[in-house]
């Protein structure tokens, strides 16, 4: 796609060449500084909750002596700013630390969790955004008619309907009672121990092992929570589409395009949610990274067992080396997701590319 | 164009309903015949380790896994049976308590089962000293001491002395618990890991501390196949198993913590047992044809209790009024229905000594009285810290409630467990609701806690509830240290209840109730009966249909 005018002078080409570089340093400062102030963020905020880490290691009953022992492994004696600075050392080393609850590297304990959301993110997110932007075309396309109403109207049911109920509501009707879908986790259990996952995200797994029965069983666990996320998405994504292609749509080069004779559906697809697709680009990212996040109830609700449950989990009992690593995880997911959201811009808009 | 329009969206909508249709192909059968799947909150292991567990979920898998010299007995919860002891004596003295082991028993593992095993696990449990540590160590066991205290005088005998003459029953009881099980000392020896002695940790081996966290070394009716923290634990039968072997090929824990998601996967099949029920639907469970409830009485005792650094809750006027402001009938009767029964006393039923007594009930007017007493009777302001869970947020309101009919106002300040509890060990509430489960399975544990407080000092090293709560109780604190050494049972059973009697009539605790525990039990399981203490609820009858 980038094709580099070929007839400018050399001069100008040099300074193209240059540009990136500048461009890779000032990103590496970027991220670096994300990175650090992501971590002193957290880390400080870990220790003024008010929860006694060692609690979680030794639970209520222990002894004094055994108390100070462990507050003094665990280097909670020292100052703050020490234990902050050991502890950027120890991440510096590549070792992200042992989660207390779990009793194994925090690394291990996130590249098991990981992959159960980004699977449920991604599913999710697909839902949203395959049903979200034509639903948020039509709107715009129709705005003002009941068509554009109605689609109002799911969206802000997504947005304000909460999640945890909305599951619930979903298990009883496409679970209990139509037996749809499957429950509880993200495998039945006769599954559960004769499948060996690749990936950790089963429904890949299945599929490139050509396991059809449990692609299917997978599929069947994933649906209902994927779509509730989906719908959670839709709502986002079909108001920002509606309003961008309203945009788009009171533009002059539609006119121009109309006035061409070329047709309505060809102008609605073609030309105005093309223009409109640079903008959402950033919304589907955004939407993405959230769900990446890891989403709490949906996951507590449906025993998936992944990011937003174990974070939360180890949150609400002081386990900061799993707290941390876990939010080491979502900052590289943001970015990660920013860097592919600007590669796409400049695949989309040709604008983005020269300058 | 909208002709266009509308063929696609027809297009859409049909591929919708393609799904739709695949999507509600017949589902697959039920749980495996030779498996029980559990859903059961299991967010609260930390470890498998016997010697490092110490949590209701976890005792409920050692107690599958593991033998014990003894265990409490699930007819006369007072008294214990053998498991691998045969037989067992007590010196004159009291100190000595010697052993005579089952012959032929083997671990898993198929290495044979001896004294060497029972002298390494205790061992163990006392030098690394987690959690469960004071276990052994209130024994008089110690780091130093315990390889000659705790030792093995041939391969099936096995012999541990104590450093006071106390109550037998007490001994007994401790070793009961599951950090007293039996862990295979030749498999774990080879998994151990070298660590370097420091300061803390004086020793330069972890006695496979890390490998039993997640492994397993053990010689009950199950294996601990597997633990995936917040997902699930796996238990398969032990072939090896020298007594009745479970009927059942495997047993699955899953993590669900959703009262209404368990309910819904046990209709449906999914799932076999519902561990985790909240009243509205145990109701529900109850009227449903292919589904039993099974519950049983726990350890675990609801208290709420008056901070004595408060001024106003010093008084002991004032704490007397607090109890005869909780409407225990209505509580009982909606809160905890099927969940939980009311007592007043701080021994759960079925522990020696436990006594039924329930004088308080709501009395608004005496409570009046009381407060006038105390040179308050407008009431006055007060905190209360409360876990955000139920039922005890919803206990927590009902006496906000009726406290405030005698002028009494409750702010209730919401926390998660930890936050509350790390609020509570700091002695910096003033009224605190909570809730304490017996460590092992003797009065001494409720006692001590309860009605013992040796030095009131903010930094005492012993900080028991009674610490907690700033209570100073010196007479109350030699009557549990006595009870601890009265070697005649029925003497030591009518000096709790002396204690009981006294702590009801004039403490800071006001105990509310015992927890029951219930289980959603699907009609095609058999034999499942959940047992006294949480270390007996038993699968090896489990069967099938």
């Amino acid at each position: 796609m980038a094709v580099i005018d070929a007839t400018e002078g050399s001069g100008r080409r040099r300074a193209r060449f240059l540009k990136p570089l500048s461009g890779v340093l000032r990103f590496a400062v970027v991220i670096l500084t994300t990175y650090l102030g992501l971590l002193a963020v957290t880390f400080f905020i870990g220790r003024v909750v008010p929860v006694d880490p060692v609690l979680a290691v030794l639970g209520d009953r222990a002894p004094a002596s055994a108390i100070a022992r462990v507050r003094a492994e665990m280097g909670l004696d020292l100052p703050l700013w020490q234990q902050f600075l050991l502890y950027l050392k120890q991440v510096l080393s590549g070792n992200l630390g042992n989660s207390v609850l779990t009793s194994r590297p925090v690394l291990e304990d996130v590249m098991r969790v990981f992959p159960a959301t980004l699977e449920l993110a991604t599913f999710g997110t697909i839902v949203g955004t395959a049903i979200g932007i034509p639903l948020g075309v039509l709107a715009a396309v129709k705005r003002g008619s009941i068509t554009d109403q109605v689609v109002r109207l799911i969206g802000l049911a997504g947005y304000s309907i909460p999640i945890f109920w909305l599951a619930l509501l979903g298990l009883v009707l496409f679970y209990a009672k139509l037996h749809w879908v499957a429950f509880p986790g993200r495998i039945d259990v006769t599954y559960e121990y004769t499948f060996t996952p690749i990936t950790g995200m089963l429904l890949f797994d299945a599929l490139i092992q050509r396991e059809w029965d449990v692609a299917w069983d997978v599929f069947r666990h994933i649906v209902l929570p994927g779509c509730l996320l989906g719908y959670f998405s839709l709502a986002y994504i079909s108001r920002m589409t509606r309003s961008f292609m309203l945009n788009e749509l009171g533009q002059e080069y539609i006119v121009a395009a109309r006035a061409k004779g070329l047709s309505e559906q060809r102008i609605i697809w073609f030309h105005a949610l093309r223009n409109a697709a640079v903008p959402l680009v950033t919304v589907v990212a955004l939407s993405y990274a959230g769900l990446l996040e890891g989403s709490v109830l949906t996951e507590t609700v449906f025993s998936w067992p992944g990011l937003g449950l174990y974070i939360t989990n180890s949150l609400q009992n002081a386990d900061m080396n799993a707290v941390l690593g876990g939010t080491i995880v979502i900052g590289s997911v943001f970015i990660a997701l920013n860097l592919f959201s600007d590669f796409l811009y400049r695949t989309l808009d040709p604008r983005t590319r020269v300058k | 164009m909208t002709m266009q329009l509308r063929k696609t969206i027809a297009r859409l909508s049909a591929s919708a309903c393609l799904i739709a249709l695949a999507a509600g192909m017949p589902a697959l059968a039920d749980t495996p015949k030779d498996t029980l799947v559990e859903a059961f909150a299991i967010d609260d292991i930390i470890s498998l380790d016997p010697a490092e567990a110490f949590e209701l979920s976890t005792a409920e898998i050692t107690s599958n896994s593991y033998s014990l010299l003894v265990r409490l007995d699930p007819e006369d919860t007072s008294k214990v049976v053998p498991d691998l002891a045969e037989s067992w004596t007590v010196s004159d003295d009291g100190m000595t308590y010697t052993f005579k082991l089952k012959p032929g028993v083997k671990f898993a593992s198929g290495n044979p089962l001896t004294a060497e095993d029972v002298a390494f696990s205790i061992e163990r449990v006392v030098k690394l000293d987690k959690s469960p540590g004071f276990l052994f160590t209130q024994l008089g066991l110690s780091g130093e001491n315990v390889a000659e205290k705790a030792r093995a005088v041939d391969p099936e005998t096995f012999e541990m002395t104590v450093d006071k003459p106390y109550a037998p029953s007490f001994v007994l009881n401790v070793l009961s618990a599951t950090p007293g099980a039996v862990v295979d000392k030749e498999l774990v020896l080879s998994k151990a890991k070298a660590v370097t002695p420091s300061a803390e940790y004086a020793y330069d081996t972890d006695f496979g501390n890390e490998f039993l966290k997640t492994g397993y070394a053990g010689s009950g009716p199950f294996v601990t196949r597997v633990w995936k923290a917040n997902e699930a634990v796996v238990l398969e039968r032990n072939d090896n198993y020298t007594g009745e072997k479970p009927k059942l090929a495997r047993v699955i824990y899953r993590h669900m913590k959703e009262s209404s998601a368990q309910r819904l996967a046990l209709e449906s099949g999914d799932i076999d047992v519902a561990r985790n029920l909240d009243p509205n639907d145990l109701n529900a469970i109850e009227n449903n044809p292919n589904l039993t409830l099974d519950s049983a009485p726990k350890g675990t005792i609801y208290y709420i209790s008056f901070n004595q650094k408060n001024p106003n809750l010093a008084k002991p006027e004032v704490d007397e009024a607090m109890k005869y402001l909780i409407d225990y009938d209505a509580i009982g009767s909606t809160l905890l229905k099927g969940v939980g029964v009311i007592h007043q006393t701080f021994l759960p039923t079925g522990q020696l000594g436990a006594i039924e007594d329930t004088p308080y009930k709501l009395d608004v007017a005496k409570a009046k009285e009381l407060l006038a007493k105390a040179g308050l009777p407008d009431g006055f302001s007060v905190t209360m810290d409360v876990r955000s869970t139920q039922p005890v947020s919803g206990v927590a309101e009902s006496i906000q409630q009726t406290a405030a009919q005698a002028g009494v106002k409750i702010e209730i300040i919401p926390g998660d467990g930890k936050q509350t509890l790390t609020k509570y060990r700091a002695r910096n509430h003033d009224i605190y609701i909570g809730q304490w489960g017996s460590d092992y399975w003797d009065p001494n544990s409720n006692a001590q806690t309860f009605a013992y407080n040796a030095d009131n000092s903010d930094d005492s090293p012993l900080k028991t509830s009674a610490w907690r709560n700033a209570w100073d109780l010196p007479e109350l604190s030699k009557q549990t240290d006595a009870a601890l050494l009265e070697s005649d049972t029925e003497k030591r059973a009518a000096i709790y209840e002396d204690i009981q009697r006294k702590v009801l009539a004039d403490s800071p605790f006001a105990f509310i109730w015992q927890q029951v525990e219930v289980a959603g039990v699907s009609n095609k399981v058999e034999g499942y009966k959940l047992g006294p203490t949480f270390d007996s609820n038993y699968l090896t009858n489990v069967s099938k249909n």
